[in-house]
């Protein structure tokens, strides 16, 4: 028998991975990105997950939502990856220190 | 076991060894393909959740449109990988130590026995009953104007994207206003003596 807990622990093991994920991989602007996307997609599971187990629709529309933004967002993010690559030719993030913060 | 549960596993199995393959692959384009796997394996989840319109959007808009762009963006930039590999697995205690501090944390919580409530409220739906018609009608009346709102978030998006990737100028021949106020009639026309030619 299928429980809420077993879809909601599966979200949790995406997202604890796609944490790990930003540690290693912190030099490299474009697994951070999809590290991001991994994160976004446990959080959408557990929406899914809930609104199936309390029959309430709602939680779907907002994985919707969620899923428009988040296209728009990793858009954006290209973009800049790409204008960023072609001023600086590099993605690395040790490079990327030009406001001396 | 049942078949669900079975598939369940299964789905699992495949979504999380897509998920640290995602974070440990050394080309960014076995990565993206492995994130192309878990985005479909993780439909295949949601569909077993029965919220099927949602399950054919990610296909759709992630494997089809998002992953082709991450594909598209790996593929023109020239990255050195020794270089951004270096030390990538110094961070590795730490980074372990928080995920699995958070994975027991959330078992914990999500683990016990109260969450198994609602399990007996979960009525099987007729095979009528289309999950697409309702999220729609949902949708469609509602949450119309958040509906709206995400069609505008869209149209920003693409018109950031467009403006931060365009560069130079643009190569069209519209006329500069500012410059053209001040043209006077000699520069425009000039009139030229020539002697005429003598016909023999």
């Amino acid at each position: 028998m299928l429980t809420l807990s077993h879809f909601l622990i599966l979200g949790a093991i995406l997202f604890a991975i796609s944490v790990v994920g930003i540690f290693l991989n912190r030099k490299n602007l474009i697994i951070i990105l999809m590290s991001i996307e991994l994160m976004l997609l446990a959080v959408n599971l557990n929406f899914i997950a809930f609104s199936h187990y309390l029959q309430d629709l709602a939680g779907q529309v907002f994985v919707f939502f969620i899923l428009t933004v988040a296209a728009a967002e990793s858009a954006i993010g290209l973009a800049i990856l790409v204008a960023l690559f072609r001023n600086l030719k590099t993605i690395h993030v040790d490079d990327l220190d030009s406001l001396k913060g | 076991m049942e078949f669900k549960t079975f598939v369940f596993y299964f789905l699992s199995a495949i979504l999380v060894f897509a998920g640290l393959r995602v974070i440990t692959a050394r080309n960014p384009v076995h990565a993206a393909l492995f994130l192309v796997l878990a985005f479909f394996t993780a439909s295949g989840v949601w569909m077993l959740l029965q919220a099927e319109f949602l399950a054919i959007a990610l296909v759709l808009v992630y494997v089809g449109a998002v992953m082709v762009l991450f594909l598209f963006v790996v593929m023109m930039l020239d990255i050195n990988l020794d270089r951004l590999r270096e030390g990538f697995w110094s961070y590795l205690p730490l980074g372990s130590i928080i995920a699995l501090l958070m994975v027991a944390e959330m078992g914990l919580v999500l683990g016990g026995n109260y969450l198994g409530l609602f399990e007996n409220s979960v009525p099987q739906s007729s095979a009528e009953y289309s999950n697409v018609q309702a999220v729609g009608r949902l949708l469609f009346t509602e949450y119309v104007y958040p509906f709206e709102l995400a069609s505008v978030i869209l149209l920003v998006g693409i018109i950031a994207a467009v403006a931060l990737t365009q560069r130079g100028k643009r190569k069209n021949k519209s006329v500069s206003p500012s410059q053209q106020v001040f043209v006077k009639a000699g520069d425009r026309v000039r009139v030229l003596q020539m002697p005429a030619e003598k016909s023999d």
